[in-house]
């Protein structure tokens, strides 16, 4: 992607003065968080199952190469959000949407998109560490290129790249050949994290990566999200506020009352935990809800 | 006794004290009767398979080993100038062969109902689909049978013909007289459709079990619906699939009526199987069993046991299978 190489040279630490805007509308809301190249972007995204409205009019961008947290209590529809990304919303039978998402400007849910081709630049991370069972830790890395039938020169180089970004080469370097199942939770979803990125997507979502591991599997985990930040977009959807300060540089705060989830506010992670315009979102921040 | 805690090990282990599971009057009375009905079908199973060997123990004392290889089966005359002689060789066989018939189509084909009906079936028909296969797999197999006989014969003839022509060459297709009806073939095909259901049911049940995370992982990397299930539904349901496989053989080794009705009884071994004879031993038991001698009764007991052992083996292995996948998938 060329869109990358222009930004190259920005530094990291002028991500926050990229907010230019932060509005609210009476529907739900509209925010913008940066002016930066974007990557990805939704516009007046709605979602149902059957006639269940879950999400109403999500307008958000992200901007490229930085981490933004989905935060919101339960059943605010931020995993459905998450899903819409890669249009793996379309794979559950009454699901239906409205509104766009832009990748790179244009509409992946435009009728010409090849959606399998399309999924290759957004990788996925799961809830639940979910190595393929028949297959070694290698052939895990490998699956995503195997099941895509991309031409890869070297599959070793890949394998240690992959595991290296993902921050388990160290660890299995010596039993590539040992079946996903052997490694312990935070060891497999660092593993499908290398899995991930082994087709070199542009953009990663995490739906809650780290909720099933211990803390000290979700540190190793943050620290990859950071790294991996530098080159790719991360989105992840998170229930610890504690992890959305710690790993995110945006924040976008759904919430529902019962009837479709909302985004509340999405600023910068700093500006969302300290001083937020919404007093719900204050409200949620503190742990006074959800 | 000093209240504060102590890391070493302490100085005097207690005494182990007894515990007792307590059970109510109902649940032991509940127990006695669940434990009746387990142990019921296991005697009755037994007695069945002693029944048949100490019927059929007489003839494996006479014949000994030919009785399982032999290729005769003569009554004998009443007087003794001809003498009596039993075997099953060629019916062992032909259970056998007509069975790995069945399989060989009945598999794949199960197989892609199974993936249709989980993985490409509008919602809409899946739970009819669905429920005509249980429908299917309660035909009575004489309906196969007459359907064998009546419909299927005249189209299994022509594809054994063709087979013959084209693959005439290669010795399991080789057919001099150029007659095809009532062969080994035709049974096998015949007894394929019978155990599609039970396969397809048992496979369906498999697939649908498979983790949704894991096919939803191979689309997030960018794969293609039969790129999931070659990567992900097809090895999980591996051995599921044997076990399905397993049950269907087990009905296939079996079936009588479908057989008796589409084979001619002949006790020669034909391993050419386009030809017209044939034969298992189900249905050598069926035929010879209304006009049977004493002595020639004992010998279709005998028959019938090799039969038993031959089922409750391969039942025995598909119970095996399916528990290691039970297993594996915990």
């Amino acid at each position: 992607m060329n869109i990358v190489n222009q930004v190259g040279t920005e530094s990291k630490t002028s991500k926050e003065n990229g907010i230019i805007m932060n509005e609210m509308s009476a529907s739900g809301a509209t925010a913008a968080v940066a002016e930066r190249p974007l990557g990805l972007e939704t516009r007046g995204l709605h979602a149902w199952f059957g006639s269940h409205h879950v999400l109403s009019d999500i307008n958000l961008q992200f901007p490229e190469r930085s981490v933004t947290g989905l935060i919101g209590p339960s059943g605010c529809g931020k995993s459905t959000y998450l899903r819409m990304l890669n249009r793996m919303h379309e794979f559950i039978p009454s699901a239906a949407m409205a509104g766009e998402v832009l990748m790179d400007g244009s509409d992946i849910y435009a009728p010409e998109v090849d959606a399998a081709a399309m999924r290759l630049k957004v990788g996925m991370v799961f809830q639940k560490p979910n190595p393929f069972p028949a297959m070694t830790i290698k052939e895990n890395v490998l699956s995503g290129i195997k099941l895509a039938n991309l031409e890869v020169p070297n599959h070793d180089e890949v394998v240690e790249k992959c595991l290296t970004r993902a921050g388990l080469w160290k660890e299995v370097k010596d039993r590539l050949n040992a079946s996903g199942g052997s490694l312990s939770g935070g060891q497999q979803q660092r593993l499908c994290i290398a899995r991930s990125l082994a087709v070199e997507p542009t953009i990663l979502l995490m739906d809650e990566p780290c909720s099933a591991l211990d803390p000290g599997s979700t540190l190793r985990i943050e620290e990859t999200i950071h790294e991996l930040a530098e080159k790719i977009t991360v989105v992840i959807v998170t229930h610890n506020m504690q992890q959305a300060s710690r790993v995110s540089d945006y924040c976008a705060f759904f919430l529902s009352d019962g009837g479709p989830g909302i985004l509340v506010e999405a600023d910068a992670t700093r500006k969302m935990f300290t001083n937020p315009t919404d007093t719900r979102t204050a409200d949620y921040v503190q742990g006074k809800f959800g | 006794m000093s209240q504060t805690g102590s890391i070493s090990a302490p100085q005097n282990v207690p005494q182990k004290r007894e515990m007792h599971v307590v059970y109510s009057t109902g649940d032991r009375i509940f127990r006695r009767i669940v434990t009746a009905g387990a142990l019921t079908s296991l005697i009755v199973l037994a007695l069945i398979g002693l029944f048949l060997l100490a019927r059929g123990v007489e003839i494996f004392r006479d014949m000994g080993p030919k009785f399982i290889t032999g290729t005769n089966w003569t009554a004998g005359s009443g007087d003794g100038i001809i003498p009596a002689e039993f075997s099953i060789g060629p019916m062992l066989a032909g259970t056998i062969v007509t069975s790995l018939i069945a399989l060989f189509f009945a598999v794949p084909l199960s197989i892609a109902g199974a993936l249709y009906m989980e993985f490409f079936a509008p919602a809409k028909i899946k739970s009819t689909l669905v429920s005509m296969l249980d429908l299917a797999a309660a035909i009575p197999s004489l309906f196969f049978g007459l359907w064998g006989v009546q419909v299927f014969s005249s189209m299994g003839e022509r594809w054994a013909a063709l087979t013959s022509h084209y693959l005439g060459w290669f010795p399991l297709f080789n057919n001099e007289l150029e007659i095809f009806g009532r062969s080994p073939f035709i049974a096998g095909l015949v007894l394929a459709a019978m155990i599609v259901p039970i396969i397809t049911s048992v496979s369906r049940e498999v697939y649908s079990r498979t983790p949704r995370e894991l096919v939803d992982s191979c689309h997030a990397l960018g794969g293609t619906r039969w790129g999931a299930i070659r990567a992900v539904v097809l090895p999980f349901g591996r051995s599921g699939v044997v076990g399905g496989a397993m049950l269907g053989l087990g009905r296939a080794l079996g079936e009588t009526v479908a057989v008796y009705l589409l084979l001619n009884l002949v006790f020669k071994y034909n391993f050419n199987i386009l030809e017209s004879e044939g034969g298992n031993i189900a249905s050598l038991i069926a035929t010879k069993f209304g006009e049977a001698t004493p002595y020639e009764l004992k010998a279709l007991l005998a028959a019938g046991f090799v039969l038993f052992l031959l089922t409750l083996t391969v039942n025995m292995a598909a119970t095996a299978v399916v528990q290691r996948t039970a297993k594996a998938q915990s």
